[in-house]
Parts: structure tokens; C-alpha cells; sequence
């Protein structure tokens, strides 16, 4: 009985003087934290992916609660993963209006896939894009390129980029997609851009990208890749919204700027320029009418050119034959 | 015989060239000079489309500190300054030089009479240095002049000059050495006097016996202060931290210069160049390629001016031949695969091989045993295993704490692991990350120093 007793009150003595030791170490080093911090870090995914630029959920709570205090708006802040459901929840906790941020996607920049890109060389050293981009100018002939070893993939924690087996590049999964850019900071290459998912407000993505990086002179990127840009400027012409720039012989949309409209896709002579679907349909009728009208001008050309011979010579049936093979074709094209 | 302490591999030698007399390369009909051929910053081109230019005229200026002039090797006239492929396929900015004749600039002194009588003295040989375009010639391309001004608190002892061609297969020193051993210990001598020092030491590779006896007889003979190591046979010795630790038994300091031990590390090449430049007055234009492989026709030691198409040297020496699978610019360990021959000779280019498809190809990688063979053929006494990893996974604290900073990137670890793991690729990886990081943490602390100094001499002049 006495043992128990003695073990009890020695017990009992060292775990007061322990929690009062705690007691005194917790008031003595105490760090004040705002409790909206932990409040808005609570809202926050968790994910820490680091997209919105800080490190960590705590990071971007952390900012989010200072950007209140000093100008009393959330400014550019945006977490990528939870989007604006997200941050309308941070502003609710701080008190403020949530603004709506454009929602981005990941876009690869790169088509030059495994028949337009033929091998140079092999590589046979660690499986990883940086190596090879740091040990030499790649197995293809394209040096900007993609280098299909899936570095991107690799550093995406939402599993929304993919290598396509079939073409060797890497496919991003829009659904997936959060926007943290953590795929563009991995490619050596600086194939991968962040850009806004939709040029306006619309149910489906609408955007307009040139899908190639390739600063060669026209000649040498063309022989490299057959989808390269050759940076002739048509689609920089046929912009109506001035979206387009071409520099180093590479064209390049901004994002901002652009309208959707589809009118480069539909002029790019190496069909360097991407559009997502619904521009698609728009381009593919563009490029209908466009065919019409060609169309018709050789048929009336042929017709003039018919005409003046007729009027020269007797043995006129033959010019009109390819004509008429055009007036068919024409219709036809506009079909699809 | 000595050797370096820690480490070391032995590759088959391969030396196919080895006493082969040194052929004088054709000059082509266009040559294209590269505007970076050494370490740090790229030249700069001084010359336009249609300038007329002499061998020796001097084509580009350097770009920065560590930089470097360049010379025409050819006469001719500007073609144009376009961009060229390097050994690796990336573009460099070149001189295209139509060739028209071969005349030279009359300050040079093509005479084959040999000079002994060294008239500059330590500042105008280090001017000289520079104004001649010479850089390290083993292939790290240093501007040599920049090697030639240590730091004011290094206090130099000797020289020791590298003639031991450890990477397998290349034989350009070799030859070198049995052409020219009397210049060799000339501008040895001229070093010394750049250095302010009176002792040298040339180390040479025991597999080069009649090298060895050569450079003995000439030095014997009125080069009484330059002594010659016999080395036993270990890569990678030519490392200058792993030479000075073979010739003179010292150890450079962890992050420290060579220069620290007291030691200026100069290879053979480098010394020849200098011999030409100081006493014949002639810049870097051409050098010895070793073009070489198991199943080259006439694998050989070419004398070859600077800019001249590595195809063609590849065809002097019997063509590419059926079964090749690789060609690379430099050694077997630390040359690096061409991806194709439309690249130039270059100041740093020693050799040109060419390996057979079924040696080419590397094994498949498989899991690490943990066998400790990396780390005992690591001759900077690091754990490449750790090191490897650490870099691919980012973790560049460890990294850090392992001492990637110290890795020569020898090759040594990959050559020597039996699951054929590619350390060192992933180690090139983490190296200059670290580096990088060890760089801005010295600059914000400097930042901070001065910032600190600054206040305290503001609060004292109130």
C-alpha cells in the first residue's frame, strides 16, 4: 500500500512540475498569430502545391490576412486549386468582396509530335528532361521542343498531365487541371504556359494558342518539324484584336487580348496555331468559306480564260474540264 | 611511384594512337570559328562579311573577365558571323572564313629555330597570355590568364604541369610531348617566371615510357629546377585536385583554389601554347586531335587549325565507319556524345572517338545494391549514391550537407557501379542547383555586411 502511495505522490509531484514548466515555457515564448490565419488556412485545400506562389497553404493564409490589413482586398491572390469557391469563402472570413479570377489551364506548347518530329539521335542517359536538355540539344532536330520524358508529369500532383503514348507528348487533363504551374516551372524546355481557360465567359473552353516555341529561322524550324511555326506573320495580320505578336521567329498569342475568334487558325500555313473545340467549328467554316471562294474565282477564272479562247480558237473544250471538277469539290468542303 | 590518395578507377587504356606521328590536317575550303571556345563568357565578334583577314588576325574580343581572345587560323575573307552547332548541338555564334591562300600576320615568327632566352617579363608574359587567346588546353577551356593572377593572398610554389592524359584512348599530349619536349620545357619555365616561382614538376602517365625518358633527357639538359613524376596509372589523375595530391602529396581545401596548395596545375598543351605565344608570338589557332576508335581505318594525332569541320577530320581518318554507334568530342569519360558531325574543332576539343554501336549503348539501369563501390571509386572521397538520389529528388539540403559542391564529375562512381546507374547525371543536376544556392546565401550575407558597415558609419558620423 505504501509503495502505491509513494509512486502516486511522486507521480503527481513530477507531472505539476512538469505542466508548470510548460505553463511558464508557453507564456514565456509565446508568438502571437492572427487567429484569422489559421481560420482561412482551415478553408484553404491543403494541398500545398505551392501554385499560388507561397509556400504552402499557411503561406498563402498568412498573405491572404495581410493583403487585408494593408489594402483591404484579397488584390491577385488566387488559389489555383480551389478557385473562386475557394477565395469567396477567404473573403467571407476577412470580411471582404470576392472578386472573380480568371480560371487558367496548363497548355502545351509543343506539337511536334513522333511523325512530324523525326529523330536525330538517341539518348540513353537518366530518365528526366533537365538531364538531357542539360547534356544536349535533344534527339530531335528541334532544339525548343518538347523532350517527351515526362519531367511535367512528374511534378504535377494532381495527375493532370499525361504522356500520349501514340504522339510522345505530354496531354494535360483540363477536368484535372489547377492551374499551379508547377509543370511549367519542371519543363527545361519552357514548352508548358499557364493561360486563361476561356477568352470569354462561356460554359465551354474557348482559347486560341500557337503550339510551337521554336525560334529558328523559318527554313530550319520547318525541316526540324512540320507543325513548327516558320514565323511568317499571316496570323499576326489577319488579328483583328492585336493579340498576336511575332518575335524570333515565333508567333505568340496573348492570352488577354485574344477573342477566340478563330480567323489565324484558319490562315497558319503549317497549322502551328491550336483552338479548342467549339473554335474549331467556327475555324472549319472559316476554312469552308475560304475554300468556296477560291473556288470560285478559279471557276471564274477558268470561265474567263475559257471565254478568251473560245474567242481565239475553235478547240476550247478542255480548259472547262478542271473547272467543273472544282465546282464539285466546293460544296463538299462546305459540307463538312 | 605515386598516386593520388582517395579513389580511382582503371578504364582500359586504348591508347590506339599512341606513337603515331603527328599529321598535318588540310585546311578546307570554308572554316567556321566558334565565338565560344573557353569557359565563362563568349567572345565577342569583331569582324563583318567581307573583311579580309591573315592567320593570326584577331576575329574576337573577349566578353567579359573570363573570356578570351580569338584569332583567325586561316587567310581569307569573312563569309559571315552566323551561328554554328557546338560538340553538343546547341548554337553558338561563329565566324565563317572563306580561305583564300595561306598568309600569315607578319608579327609571327614561323621559323623552326628554338628560342631559350625568355625576353618578357612576369606581366607582359601574362599580357601576352591574353592578348594570344591561350586557354587551358585539357579541355576546360580556363582562360589562362585569369589562371596566371591568383588571388594577392595565394603564395605560389611551384608549377605542375599535366601530361597525364588519363582518359582512355587520347593520345594528343603524348605526341605533343614526343615532337616537342624542348619547347614544352620552355614554356614551362616561362609559367615559372609568370608565377614568380623556380620549381616545376611535370607528371606523366606510366604507360608513356617514352615520353617519360624524353622529357628527362631535355629537362637534364639546361632545365636543371623542372623535375618529371612518373605516375602509376589511375583515373581520373589529371584532375588537378587528384595531380596535386600525386605530384606533391598536398590536398586542396574543401571549396578552396588549387592555388591554395601553393600549386599552379597547367597542362602540357597549355605550356606549348604559351611557349608559341611568348617567344614565337603566334596565337591559338591550331591544335593536336587525337580522331580514334576501335574501328577507325587510321586512327591518328592531327595538327589542325581552329574551325575546321570535325567531318573532315573524321575523314582524314578513314570516314565513319559501319558500325558506329556514338561519336564523342574529348575522352571516353568525360567527352561528351555529338549528335550529329556538323560541329567545328574548337581551342578544347583533344580528341574525336568514335565507338563501336555494341560499346556505345549504355545498360539498363537497375536498383542500387548498396555496394559501397561508388564511394570507394569516388576520388573526392564523397557518396555518389547519396548524392545521386539527393539531386533527384530535390533534396538539396543533403545535397549540401553530402558536399555535392566537391564532385569533379569525373564519371568515376557511373563507370564503377554494377547496376549501371546513372549517378552522375542525376549529381549534374544537383551540383549547380546547390552551387547556386551557396552563391546567394554568400552574396546576402555580403549584402547584410554592408548594409550593417554602413549603418555603424552613419550612427558614428551623427
Amino acid at each position: 500500500m505504501n509503495v502505491i502511495l509513494i509512486a502516486l505522490i511522486a507521480l503527481g509531484a513530477i507531472g505539476l512540475i512538469g505542466s508548470l514548466l510548460l505553463c511558464l515555457v508557453a507564456k514565456k515564448f509565446y508568438v502571437y498569430e492572427d487567429p484569422r490565419v489559421g481560420q482561412v488556412e482551415e478553408v484553404l485545400p491543403g494541398a500545398n502545391c505551392g501554385g499560388c506562389g507561397f509556400p504552402g497553404c499557411h503561406g498563402m493564409a498568412d498573405a491572404c490576412v495581410k493583403a487585408k490589413d494593408s489594402s483591404n482586398s484579397l488584390g491577385s491572390l488566387l488559389c489555383p486549386v480551389g478557385g473562386n469557391e475557394v477565395m469567396a469563402k477567404v473573403a467571407d472570413i476577412l470580411g471582404l468582396e470576392a472578386g472573380a479570377a480568371e480560371p487558367k489551364v496548363a497548355v502545351v506548347r509543343c506539337n511536334g509530335n513522333i511523325c512530324a518530329r523525326p529523330k536525330v539521335a538517341v539518348f540513353d542517359g537518366a530518365k528526366s528532361c533537365a538531364i538531357e536538355s542539360a547534356t544536349f540539344s535533344g534527339e530531335t532536330g528541334c532544339v525548343f521542343g518538347c523532350l517527351g520524358l515526362g519531367d511535367c508529369v512528374k511534378a504535377c500532383q494532381f495527375d493532370a498531365i499525361r504522356m500520349n503514348a501514340e504522339t510522345g507528348l505530354p496531354e494535360v487533363d483540363e477536368e484535372k487541371c489547377v492551374a499551379c504551374g508547377a509543370c511549367a516551372k519542371a519543363c527545361p524546355k519552357f514548352v508548358i504556359e499557364v493561360r486563361k481557360k476561356s477568352a470569354m465567359k462561356s460554359p465551354m473552353p474557348k482559347r486560341v494558342w500557337v503550339d510551337c516555341v521554336n525560334k529558328d529561322k523559318g527554313a530550319v524550324a520547318r525541316k526540324a518539324c512540320s507543325n513548327a511555326c516558320i514565323g511568317c506573320g499571316k496570323c499576326q495580320k489577319v488579328c483583328k484584336f492585336d493579340a498576336i505578336t511575332v518575335e524570333n521567329n515565333v508567333a505568340f498569342i496573348d492570352s488577354e487580348k485574344c477573342k477566340a475568334c478563330g480567323m489565324c487558325v484558319s490562315e497558319c500555313p503549317t497549322g502551328a496555331i491550336h483552338a479548342t473545340e467549339p473554335v474549331m467549328i467556327v475555324v472549319e467554316k472559316l476554312k469552308a468559306k475560304k475554300a468556296e471562294a477560291a473556288a470560285k474565282a478559279k471557276e471564274e477564272a477558268a470561265k474567263k480564260a475559257a471565254e478568251a479562247k473560245a474567242a481565239a480558237d475553235a478547240a476550247a473544250a478542255t480548259p472547262a474540264e478542271p473547272a467543273s471538277e472544282n465546282k464539285q469539290e466546293a460544296p463538299k468542303s462546305g459540307e463538312q | 611511384m605515386k598516386t593520388f590518395k582517395l579513389g580511382g578507377v582503371h578504364p582500359a587504356a586504348n591508347k590506339l594512337s599512341a606513337g603515331a606521328p603527328i599529321q598535318v590536317a588540310a585546311v578546307p575550303a570554308m572554316v567556321a570559328i566558334p565565338m565560344a571556345q573557353n569557359l565563362g563568357a563568349p567572345s565577342k565578334a569583331i569582324v563583318a562579311k567581307g573583311d579580309k583577314v591573315k592567320v593570326g588576325t584577331v576575329i574576337g574580343e573577349p566578353g567579359g573577365f573570363l573570356s578570351s581572345f580569338v584569332h583567325s587560323s586561316v587567310s581569307g575573307t569573312v563569309d559571315k558571323v552566323d551561328v554554328v552547332e557546338d560538340a553538343t548541338g546547341k548554337k553558338v555564334p561563329a565566324v565563317f572564313i572563306k580561305v583564300e591562300g595561306d598568309e600569315w600576320e607578319e608579327t609571327i615568327d614561323r621559323s623552326q629555330t628554338i628560342d631559350r632566352n625568355i625576353k618578357l617579363d612576369k606581366q607582359q608574359i601574362i599580357d601576352k597570355v591574353k592578348e594570344m587567346g591561350i586557354v587551358g588546353m585539357g579541355g576546360a577551356t580556363f582562360p589562362t590568364q585569369v589562371k596566371l593572377t591568383p588571388p594577392p593572398t595565394a603564395k605560389p610554389e611551384c608549377v605542375i604541369i599535366n601530361a597525364v592524359e588519363c582518359e582512355p584512348y587520347l593520345t594528343s599530349d603524348h605526341s605533343l610531348m614526343l615532337a616537342h619536349p624542348e619547347e614544352i620545357c620552355i614554356g614551362v619555365q616561362i609559367l615559372e617566371k609568370a608565377m614568380g616561382v623556380n620549381k616545376a614538376y611535370i607528371g606523366i602517365e606510366a604507360n608513356k615510357p617514352d615520353a617519360i625518358e624524353l622529357m628527362k633527357k631535355t629537362a637534364a639538359a639546361g632545365f636543371p629546377e623542372i623535375e618529371i613524376v612518373p605516375l602509376q596509372l589511375k583515373y581520373p589523375q589529371g584532375g588537378e585536385k587528384q595531380l596535386i595530391n600525386a605530384v606533391i602529396g598536398k590536398e586542396v581545401p574543401s571549396g578552396g583554389l588549387p592555388i591554395a596548395t601553393g600549386a599552379l596545375v597547367q597542362n602540357v598543351g597549355t605550356a606549348f601554347a604559351v611557349y608559341e605565344a611568348v617567344q614565337k608570338n603566334k596565337p591559338l589557332i591550331e591544335r593536336i586531335v587525337t580522331v580514334t576508335g576501335k574501328s577507325v581505318a587510321k586512327p591518328g594525332n592531327f595538327l589542325t587549325r581552329l574551325g575546321v569541320p570535325v567531318a573532315d577530320l573524321i575523314q582524314a581518318a578513314g570516314g565513319v565507319p559501319e558500325d558506329t554507334g556514338k561519336i564523342i568530342s574529348g575522352g571516353p569519360m568525360m567527352g561528351k556524345a555529338m549528335p550529329d558531325t556538323n560541329s567545328y574543332v574548337v581551342k578544347g576539343c583533344s580528341g574525336i572517338l568514335i565507338m563501336k554501336n555494341a560499346e556505345a549503348r549504355r545498360k539498363e539501369a537497375g536498383p542500387c545494391i548498396r555496394c559501397g563501390k561508388c564511394v570507394q571509386a569516388c576520388p573526392m572521397g564523397l557518396q555518389p549514391n547519396f548524392l545521386a538520389r539527393y539531386s533527384e529528388l530535390n533534396l538539396l539540403d543533403e545535397a549540401e550537407e553530402e558536399r555535392v559542391y566537391d564532385c569533379i564529375e569525373c564519371g568515376s562512381c557511373q563507370f564503377s557501379c554494377p547496376a549501371n546507374r546513372p549517378l552522375l547525371d542525376w549529381i549534374r543536376q544537383g551540383k549547380p542547383k546547390v552551387m547556386g544556392i551557396l552563391r546567394q546565401r554568400a552574396a546576402d550575407a555580403k549584402a547584410k555586411a554592408d548594409a550593417e558597415k554602413a549603418a555603424k558609419e552613419a550612427a558614428a558620423a551623427k
